[in-house]
């Protein structure tokens, strides 16, 4: 076992844990933050997506242990004081979400792809979404709406 | 209210949990002292089990039990069935061979389930299940559905040339006759290629016994929670069926593949009790790839018998069906009375001739994949279509227009068995066309050809039936259950409704749709109401949600249960109102009395049922209905796509440039949601035509068992849609008017895609339209005309 400590949503925890574990499952078992989902564990759906220090990382290809020290936000603490982010916001005024298994990796990935188009100065366009969202898969919405979800979520931020 | 009621595009109340994270599938379900499943599957695709020794596994740390097929014998548990009898041309019945929850003696494909280990810890159990060993006498495999007739290979017992069932529709003698008569025939060679459904959520089961109730409980991914009951109950025999609850959560996508009952799900109920312990299990992708129910599978010849001006005189069609290793729950009905009863298309062919044989192969077993049997009827008539276009030197526009049911032709009797209630198909061609802008082609293929890219269009006129099922219809055709909905309408105190439906809703967004439906009929909040799911605890019966059943069947039930409290709300505002019962009349919520302002609000009159101080003599209280619905048809969306795309043909690569969808699914309740599954459907038929493939090799290995190998749309190989619902025909024979449009995308695109390849490259080739396939194809053309 070995002792990981991390800042979670903004709280502060530590775990004695299996240094083989992940940090998909430290955050779905040992934290209960149920919403971050396992697809493929293979690192090809997205499902798992979680903010790491601010950037996108796929939960399900990395160990806890790895993120010591780190800050790491879910789909749950997404939202500021209550209030939904502004991209949670757009998947749901856009029908972004059918089964909403993809979701909150879908969403974790398109606010890290807007923060990035924005501080680089990219356009945010159709084209620019599809192609940044190539590593999320939705068997749901044939990503139409989500495409419409970003670009409108991507306007509010 | 008016804004929440049918017809608008509500927002869907589901999403405000899935989009916080806090919905709750199944593998987020935690029980105290759950204890974890590995199963041991077979990495042959036939072999005897010889021996197992488990002494090793169980010796392991964590360990609380390993067992084996010897202990589902011993048990003397039933095994998984399959719920259609299909009967072959000489009446005999299907052969089904035995379906154990743990292999017995022999494994049927790879991912075949030998033994499960049951641990303290997930990890425990995976290294405890690496350790169980297994002695296997290798078998040879029959995995092509082509050729397992004569591999010599046995997959079953008793069961000559693996041959499930040699089955057939339509007349023989008058399509042979009309054949006879043609002045041409076109005739096409297909495969439809094997899928794999991919929900993004894995399955999963928790079972878990509770030892002081004698009493059971299974949480499953299940699109069917109360039909699982039943399997388990009364075939597999794990629990009685009082004495189990089967909850199906939140599910992340099924597309059929969550129908079915599966082993997995059985051998954790079962083995709760072995081991006294909650047992959960959650699919692996590769598992998932290996043990989920598969789809499509088809390997047919088609050849359509017309006249001089291109008018069809019979279709005739053989298909050979790959059925897997095992008898899926409803896999039997699948390339039989979902599929071949659809051959008829939107056309007016006036004789019909198919038959099909399912056969065993050493593969995963194949069931119903969002679609299910029409889209393998729809690809194998819209392309045929397409190929007489070509060979009349017609229109592919203007020979459907000359074959298409006329408008004043229905109801109309297919030759095949069905009769289409309702429809119009020249409006959704024509819309078609226009959103298309099918006139505009000519122009931008010239505009393609001098980029050097080939650009092509292809149409696909698709019918469905779906709204499954009328009951007495499928029961006289080998149906092992009825297809009824039930619907329950709850009222409490201070008014608010609890809906509860038998449907179950993975994405469909019931709890909003149903919502607007009972908010409309009785005139309360939309917010009020709640729909309640996937419960069976709750819901006391209920068939669950597939074939686009849940609107048209589970919707009705539902009308009806409304119906049923404004009957019973007519007696109690009779009694208040003091006036005759005829004469009160129910509008927007309230119960008045016919021309007068003496009125009550349905708020009143369900707190009088509840507190029924003022009440009418001999009348029950409460106020609480439950109705069933059983269909007398089935329903028929239809609708035609058109696809248009551009190929590279330095590297085969094909670019959809538009995708047009225009349907007829009768009256809409949530247009917004409609055309999100209309999206999700078309994704998944452009994935069968370019993308997905599920590939066996000869031996039986699974080569495309991860999406490293098996290519799942994504965003960058899709466009945005163009989809139009069309003001369409109403189903005539549930009051809602409505006909369901979950599977439609998935059924009417892939030939719409493939003819655009067909007609961008001049060659057909099979799906899926891979850059390879496309770039040898035009290679090959470029050869042969080299040569010429
Ligand atoms: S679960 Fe992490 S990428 Fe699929
Ligand atoms: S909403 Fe179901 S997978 Fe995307």
């Amino acid at each position: 076992m070995t002792s990981v400590t991390m800042t979670v949503n903004g709280k502060a925890v530590t775990k004695d844990i299996e240094p083989r574990m992940l940090l998909s499952t430290f955050l779905r078992e040992e934290l209960g933050l149920t919403g971050t989902h396992v697809g493929c564990d293979t690192s090809q759906c997205g499902c798992c997506v979680v903010h790491v220090d601010g950037d996108s990382v796929k939960s399900c290809t990395a160990l806890a242990v790895q993120f010591d020290g780190a800050s790491v936000t879910t789909i749950e603490g997404l939202g500021q004081n209550g209030t939904l982010h502004p991209m949670q916001e757009a998947f749901r005024e856009n029908h972004g979400l059918q089964c909403g298994f993809c979701t909150t990796g879908m969403i974790m990935s398109s606010v890290d792809l807007v923060k990035k188009a924005k501080e680089q100065g990219i356009t945010i366009d159709e084209h620019y979404v599809r192609e940044g969202l190539e590593g999320n898969i939705c068997r749901c919405t044939g990503y139409h709406n989500i495409v419409k979800a970003v670009i409108a979520g991507a306007q509010a931020m | 209210m008016a804004t929440n009621g049918i017809g608008s595009s509500v927002k869907r109340k589901e999403d405000l949990r899935f989009i916080t994270g806090s919905g709750r599938y199944t593998d987020d379900i935690q029980l105290p002292h759950q204890a974890y499943a590995c199963f041991v599957r077979s990495p042959h695709a036939h072999a005897t089990i010889n021996s197992i020794d488990r002494s090793a596994a169980e010796a392991m740390p964590g360990v609380l039990g390993v067992f084996t097929g010897e202990e589902v014998a011993a048990d003397g548990l039933g095994g998984l069935i399959c719920g259609w009898m299909v009967k072959s041309k000489d009446g005999s019945p299907m052969k089904a061979g035995p379906h154990p929850i743990l292999a017995h003696r022999k494994v049927r494909y790879v991912g075949d389930h030998v033994a499960v280990v049951v641990a303290e810890t997930l990890q425990q159990a995976r290294d405890a299940a690496e350790a169980v060993e297994v002695e296997y006498g290798v078998l040879p495999a029959a995995v092509d559905v082509a050729k397992t007739h004569d591999s010599g290979v046995d997959i079953h017992d008793d069961i000559p040339n693996n041959l499930v069932y040699d089955w057939e529709i339509g007349d023989k003698v008058a399509t042979d006759a009309a054949f006879a008569q043609a002045k041409h025939v076109t005739r096409v060679e297909l495969i439809n290629n094997r899928l794999v459904p991919n929900a993004m959520e894995p399955r999963a089961a928790l079972g878990h016994y509770d030892t002081g109730m004698d009493a059971y409980t299974l949480y499953t991914t299940s699109q069917n929670p109360h039909v699982a009951r039943l399997v388990i109950s009364a075939f597999v025999g794990i629990a009685p069926e009082h004495k189990l609850t089967v909850i199906a959560p939140d599910v992340g996508g099924g597309f059929g593949s969550k129908i079915f009952i599966y082993a997995e799900e059985c051998v954790c109920l079962w083995a709760s009790k072995k081991v006294r312990r909650p047992v959960k299990w959650t699919a692996d992708r590769t598992e998932a790839f290996l043990s989920d129910a598969h789809g499509r599978d088809h390997v047919s010849v088609a050849e359509m018998a017309m006249d001089e001006n291109g008018q069809f005189l019979a279709l005739r069609v053989n298909t050979k069906a790959n059925m897997g290793a095992y008898l899926s729950t409803f896999s039997s009905c699948i390339p039989t009375y979902l599929y071949a009863t659809l051959l008829a298309g939107q056309y007016k062919t006036p004789a019909i001739y198919c038959d099909v044989q399912a056969y065993y192969t050493n593969t995963a077993p194949v069931d119903a994949y969002r679609g299910a049997g029409r889209p393998e009827a729809t690809y194998l008539v819209e392309t045929l279509v397409e190929e007489c276009a070509k060979d009349m030197k017609l229109d592919p526009a203007e020979i459907r227009r000359r074959n298409f049911i006329p408008k004043d032709a229905f109801p109309y009797q297919t030759p095949v068995a069905l009769q289409y209630d309702t429809g119009d198909y020249e409006p959704c061609l024509d819309k078609a066309l226009e959103l298309a802008d099918y006139a505009g082609f000519p122009e931008r293929r010239r505009q393609s050809e001098a980029k050097g890219k080939l650009r092509g269009i292809g149409f696909s006129a698709y019918i469905e039936a779906c709204g499954i099922a009328p009951s007495a219809v499928i029961g006289s055709l080998g149906a092992g259950v009825g297809l009824w909905e039930s619907a329950k309408v709850r009222f409490s105190h201070t008014g608010k409704v609890q809906v509860l439906t038998g449907t179950h809703s993975h994405g469909q967004g019931h709890e909003t749709t149903f919502a607007q439906l009972v908010a409309s009929k009785l005139g309360v909040a939309y917010e009020d109401v709640d729909v309640i799911h996937g419960d069976t605890s709750k819901t006391t019966v209920g068939m669950g949600t597939y074939g686009s059943r849940s609107l048209a069947v589970g919707g009705e039930a539902l009308v009806k249960a409304c119906d049923k409290v404004i009957a019973k709300g007519k007696k109690i505002a009779a009694h208040l109102l003091e006036a005759s019962e005829q004469d009160i009349v129910f509008q927007d919520g309230n119960f008045s009395v016919a021309g007068t302002d003496r009125s009550k609000s349905i708020g009143e009159i369900v707190f009088a049922a509840l507190v029924p101080h003022n009440y009418p003599p001999g009348l029950e209280p409460g106020m609480e209905e439950t109705a069933y619905y059983d269909p007398a048809n089935f329903t028929y969306p239809s609708g035609v796509y058109i696809c248009e795309l551009e190929v590279d043909p330095d590297s085969g690569v094909v670019e959809i440039q538009k995708f047009t969808a225009v349907d007829d699914f009768g009256n809409v309740i949530n247009p917004m949601i409609v055309e999100g599954q209309v999206h999700g459907g078309l994704a998944q038929g452009i994935g069968q035509a370019l993308l997905e493939n599920a590939v066996y090799d000869e031996s039986g290995q699974l080569i495309s068992a991860s999406y490293m190998d098996y290519t799942m749309p994504r965003a960058d190989d899709l466009p945005s849609f163009v989809v139009h619902t069309t003001a369409g025909t109403a189903c005539t024979h549930n009051s809602l008017g409505v006909k369901g449009c979950g599977e439609a995308g998935a059924i009417g695109s892939p030939p719409a895609v493939m003819n655009a390849v067909a007609d961008a490259i001049g060659t057909r080739i099979s799906m899926p339209a891979t850059p390879e396939k496309v770039w040898r194809a035009l290679q090959k053309t470029q050869l042969a005309q080299a040569a010429e």
